[in-house]
Order: C-alpha cells, then sequence, then structure tokens
C-alpha cells in the first residue's frame, strides 16, 4: 500500500533531483542530501511531537506546492558561510530540514566597525501556489551597527518555509524586525537562530499578523559574556487564524541579559500559542532573564496555550516570567467611559493600546504606521480614523 | 439646579453604604464632601460616575433635570459630568494626545459640533496643559503610564480642561500629593472652576480646602450627610476630627 504522504515526498523528492542536478557545489549539495534524507525519514511534524501538540501542519502536508524561487543568484558559499551553515539545525523538524534541501541562499555580512544606516530589507514574499525556501545568513562583524528587516507579505494559499542565521559578533549591535503579515490563506514556518559575541546587542520584534497556520521557531544563544538580548513580538489574530511561537533564549555563559516580551490577541475562533524556554546552564552566573507572555481574548471561542518555562541551573541568576491570559479589564474600561467613550470604542482603543506597545518598539517609520494600519483596520470601529 | 440626588441609597455586593444622602448642587458652586474613612465618599463619586459595580437600591438623581441613573456612564461624561479618578488608569500604548482628541471630539460629535484634527487639537491641548503647567512631552507618553502620583492627577485636572465639564466630581484628588503638586493640581481646579459649571470635592482632608475654597461643606458619615455649612465647618472639622460629627449624626 502506497500511504499519502509517501506520494508527497516523492513529488518533493522529483523537484530535489532537479535541483540538486544544477547544483555545482559539492559541499552544499551534500549538506542539501542529508537535509533531504532527514526529511523522506521524518517528514513533517505532527501533533504526536511534543512541541507541535497545539500545532497541526496537515493542511500544510496535504497539498500541492510548486517550488518558487526569488532568484537570489549566489553562486557559492564562501567557506565561512558554509561553515555556518553547517551549523543550521535542519533536524530540528521536517520544515528546517526541507529548507536546508531546498534553501535559496541569501548572505548578509555588516563589515567590522561598520554602521549602516539604511535598514537592509529582505522582503521574503510569496506568490500563491508556491513553495519558497529562503536561508538567510546576517554576519555583524565586531563592532558594527545595522538594522535588518525581515518582510514575510506572501499571498494566497502559499508556503513559505524560511530560515535566518545570524551571528552578532563581539560588541555588535543589529536591530531585527520581523514582519509576517502574509494573506490568511498562507502557511508559513520560519527559523530563526542567533548567536551572540561578547558584549554584543541583539534587539528583534517579531510581529505575526498574517497565515492561515503559521510557526515561528526561536533559538538564541549566549556564547560570551556581557551580551544583550531582546526577544518581543505579538500575534494578533482574527477568524480561524492559528499562530505559534516556540522560543528558546539559551543563557550558556555568565553576564547576559535577556528580555522577552510577547503578546497575544485573539479574536473570533483564532487559536495562539507560545512556548518560551529560558535556559541558564551551571556556569551561567550573573544570568538577568526577563520573560512574560501576555494573551488578550476577545472572543469566548479564541484560545491561547501558553508555556513560560524557565530552566535554570545556577544560584546566582535573577529571573522572572509569567503568563497572563485574559480579557480587557473592566477598571480600564470604565476609566475610558467615563470619558466619553462608549463600550466599543472602549473596548478597541484598549485593545490598540494593548499591541501597539510592542509595534511602539518598531524604529522604522514607515514599517510602524504600516503595521499601525494593520492593526486598527482589524478593530470593529472606526477608531483609525479618530486618532 | 444643576445636580439633585434625592434620598439615594446604594452600595456594592449586596452591602448598602448611602443610606439616604440628599445633595442638591447649582452651576458656579464648589461643594467639599468630606467624611471619614468608610462614610461612603467614594461610592457617591462612583455611583455619579456610573460604575457599574455599584448599585443603587433606592433614591433618585437628576441632572439638569433629567434621570442621571438611566445613562451608561460615557453617555453622562458627554453630557457634562466628569469624574477625576483617586486612582488614575494607565492605558498603555496609547498617547495622551490621542485619547484627549478621542474624547474631545466623541464629545463634540455628540454635540453636534466641530471636531478637531490633530494639528488643530494640538493647539487646543497646549493652551489647557498650561492650566496644570504640564510640557508639551506628556502629550506623546502613554496615559498615565509611568507618570508619578502628582502627575497622575495633573493629567486628572487636564482631561477636566480639555472636556469642560459641567459638573466634576474630584474624588480624592489631593490623596498621594507633596505640597507642591497639591498646589499646582488646586491652582488648575480655581482656573477651571466658572460660574457655568460646578465641582464636587470628595476629601478626607481639610488641607485641599485650603487651596481650593469651597461654597458650601458637607460632611458625610455612614453614609448620610451628617452637617452641612460653610468653609468654615471644614477648620472646625479640622479641629475637632471626625468624632465629632460622627457623634452628632448619632
Amino acid at each position: 500500500m502506497v500511504s499519502y504522504s509517501a506520494v508527497k515526498e516523492s513529488r518533493f523528492a522529483e523537484e530535489f533531483r532537479n535541483l540538486t542536478g544544477q547544483e555545482g557545489d559539492q559541499a552544499v549539495r551534500g549538506l542539501r542530501e542529508r537535509a533531504f534524507e532527514y526529511y523522506k525519514a521524518n517528514g513533517f511534524p505532527t501533533p504526536r511531537h511534543e512541541d507541535w501538540k497545539y500545532t497541526n501542519v496537515a493542511e500544510i502536508a496535504k497539498r500541492d506546492w510548486q517550488v518558487g524561487t526569488y532568484g537570489f543568484s549566489l553562486a557559492e558559499l564562501d567557506a565561512d558561510v558554509l561553515e555556518i551553515v553547517e551549523r543550521f539545525r535542519f533536524d530540528r523538524n521536517g520544515f528546517t530540514a526541507l529548507n536546508l534541501a531546498f534553501a535559496e541562499f541569501a548572505v548578509v555580512r555588516i563589515p567590522k566597525d561598520t554602521v549602516v544606516e539604511q535598514p537592509i530589507e529582505f522582503d521574503l514574499s510569496a506568490p500563491a501556489g508556491k513553495a519558497v525556501f529562503p536561508h538567510v545568513i546576517v554576519v555583524a562583524e565586531a563592532g558594527s551597527k545595522a538594522t535588518l528587516v525581515g518582510v514575510y507579505e506572501s499571498e494566497g494559499a502559499s508556503f513559505t518555509n524560511a530560515a535566518v542565521q545570524i551571528i552578532v559578533e563581539d560588541n555588535a549591535n543589529l536591530t531585527h524586525y520581523r514582519v509576517q503579515k502574509e494573506s490568511p490563506e498562507a502557511f508559513h514556518y520560519g527559523s530563526t537562530e542567533i548567536t551572540l559575541g561578547r558584549g554584543s546587542v541583539y534587539n528583534s520584534t517579531n510581529i505575526n499578523l498574517g497565515g492561515a497556520i503559521s510557526r515561528h521557531d526561536i533559538e538564541l544563544k549566549f556564547t560570551a559574556e556581557g551580551a544583550e538580548a531582546w526577544v518581543d513580538g505579538l500575534y494578533m489574530l482574527n477568524g480561524t487564524q492559528h499562530s505559534d511561537t516556540h522560543s528558546i533564549i539559551d543563557h550558556q555563559v555568565p553576564n547576559c541579559t535577556s528580555h522577552q516580551n510577547y503578546k497575544g490577541v485573539l479574536n473570533d475562533k483564532s487559536r495562539g500559542v507560545f512556548n518560551g524556554r529560558v535556559f541558564v546552564r551551571e556556569n551561567a552566573s550573573g544570568t538577568d532573564a526577563q520573560q512574560s507572555n501576555k494573551n488578550l481574548l476577545l472572543s469566548n471561542d479564541a484560545r491561547v496555550d501558553t508555556k513560560p518555562q524557565l530552566e535554570i541551573f545556577n544560584d546566582d541568576v535573577k529571573c522572572a516570567h509569567g503568563a497572563t491570559v485574559g480579557q480587557l479589564e473592566e477598571e480600564e474600561l470604565f476609566y475610558l467611559k467615563t470619558r466619553g467613550l462608549d463600550d466599543e470604542l472602549a473596548r478597541n482603543l484598549l485593545t490598540y493600546g494593548f499591541a501597539e506597545e510592542i509595534i511602539n518598539k518598531i524604529g522604522i517609520e514607515k514599517i510602524k504606521v504600516e503595521l499601525d494600519r494593520a492593526i486598527l483596520n482589524r478593530l470593529t470601529t472606526d477608531l483609525g480614523e479618530r486618532i | 439646579m444643576l445636580l439633585e440626588v434625592k434620598n439615594l441609597h446604594a452600595g456594592i455586593e449586596g452591602k448598602e453604604i448611602l443610606k439616604g444622602l440628599n445633595l442638591q448642587v447649582n452651576k458656579g458652586e464648589v461643594h467639599a464632601i468630606m467624611g471619614p474613612n468608610g462614610s461612603g465618599k467614594s461610592t457617591l463619586s462612583k455611583v455619579l460616575a456610573g460604575h457599574p459595580s455599584y448599585e443603587v437600591i433606592s433614591g433618585e438623581v437628576l441632572y439638569e433635570g433629567k434621570n442621571l441613573l438611566d445613562l451608561e456612564p460615557d453617555e453622562r461624561a458627554r453630557e457634562g459630568v466628569f469624574m477625576a479618578f483617586q486612582y488614575p488608569v494607565e492605558v498603555p500604548g496609547v498617547s495622551n494626545s490621542q485619547f484627549l482628541r478621542l474624547a474631545y471630539n466623541e464629545k463634540m460629535k455628540h454635540l453636534g459640533e466641530e471636531e478637531l484634527d490633530p494639528l488643530e487639537f494640538n493647539d487646543y491641548l497646549k493652551e489647557k496643559a498650561k492650566v496644570v503647567d504640564m510640557s508639551p512631552e506628556f502629550f506623546k507618553r502613554s496615559v498615565n503610564e509611568g507618570f508619578s502620583g502628582g502627575e497622575k492627577k495633573r493629567n486628572e485636572i487636564l482631561q477636566m480642561a480639555v472636556l469642560e465639564p459641567k459638573l466634576a466630581i474630584l474624588d480624592e484628588t489631593d490623596s498621594g500629593l507633596d505640597i507642591d503638586a497639591l498646589r499646582i493640581v488646586a491652582e488648575g481646579v480655581n482656573k477651571l472652576r466658572s460660574s457655568e459649571n460646578a465641582i464636587i470635592l470628595v476629601t478626607h482632608y481639610q488641607r485641599l480646602l485650603n487651596y481650593i475654597e469651597p461654597d458650601f461643606v458637607h460632611v458625610l458619615a455612614d453614609g448620610k450627610i451628617v452637617k452641612e455649612g460653610g468653609k468654615e465647618l471644614a477648620m472646625e472639622l479640622e479641629e475637632k476630627g471626625y468624632d465629632w460629627v460622627k457623634a452628632a449624626g448619632k
């Protein structure tokens, strides 16, 4: 008997043969083959996997996908970039494996001690019906400073499977905005791996507004002392949207600081998942790790599963975490009403403010204004025209 | 008459707190409601503003001759009732100027008057901010977020200045203020006081009344007004303490 998933795998296999047939770089070809083997052996994750308990990707697995391309022209990878790619955790799951198998590489290198004022922007959108596999490698060399923007605005029922690997070297400073506002029919998987050097700063804001099913895996590692990271985000969902963020913040060395502030706004029958693990390893004394996940449920049918997890193996640390799931506060509503706002407008304003706390972090005016609009457009009143 | 409270019985969670309160307020008047903790001062403020947790058991509240208790809190506000909160609420993510313009325009829309665009409103707001000596830096900050106690109370009075209520209830506006902040807040209220509006000062201490001179002082004990008089009554209270009136009430 030929199982349904076996049929699908063989179809990706044909695409894969076509791709590797053109692959000139032997080392890269070897990596792709290993990754594809992993995918063939494991397929897409299912809710039987602990990490995928709440997110069912059968809809993605069962569809026909044509492999699309952005046309990034990259002849071959430099030896040091190849080394970074070799460290990519393609065996995280079937998605990461498939990403590496079909990876369309783009490399950004911010030279040592250079400040790049202009944001470096990637549009990683897919056209309807296509599957795309962008794989972006960013190296912020020692002492450099830059802003990275990744925008995902895929159309129709597309499938974006993106990977971003970020190295922030000693004393470098990288701001990272990741904006996922794909169509409500789109499928999205993204993995972001970040490695932080001595005294470096990484400040990220991850916005998830789109997609039928979207999932973002983040893994951030402190590998030298004195680094500081912000991994903040917002998911704002309606209809039957499903958005899942799994993050790992790994304090492997002493004296690093991490902040994580993720917020969720869930309306209609949408569903959010937040799983945030913070590891403080045995020798990571002087760690300061703060984590918060607050969720606002706007409908009785919306649901969120949140699991903040601190795993601490050192006593000399300052850690705090918390998660809340709730509705708008009566006292806040009353306050706004005593200023003349009716019930619906007051609710909309509080919802907007809740989301805005994250949006306000965005330092690029154009993106911030667009997101503002996107959020206001999801509200039930004309608040957007009134503030 | 602007406000008439007749034999008002009200409470919270099934507990009766106001036990037959009467009060009459005309335009151009400032009334101080004083009383010890638990006398029902806060309940009166919240019932007048329409807090959903408080229930009116019996009695009547007429505002401009209409039944105030029939109106939702936002309708009361648009009709000109304002309450300055003892503990103003923080609204993260919404700037003071966005919030104030929205509130102002809601009222204007209700009255059928011209609404202001952000630029026009900014000029209006700058003028109003002088009342409480607030710098425009506060306009961009989220409503009350990270404000000191004094700044929050000044922000309440700024809202009052912007919304120009006919009836303003200041609920323990003096609590938690140092002497400088108290002076700024009180001067702000004095500037807003006019023959066209009325102010009810709800306060535990006489201190505020050194700065805002009331026309009438009402002493509340156990849910009823037990003594009424002019501003000299506040001085007398300060000297003799609340036990004096509590005894008188019995």
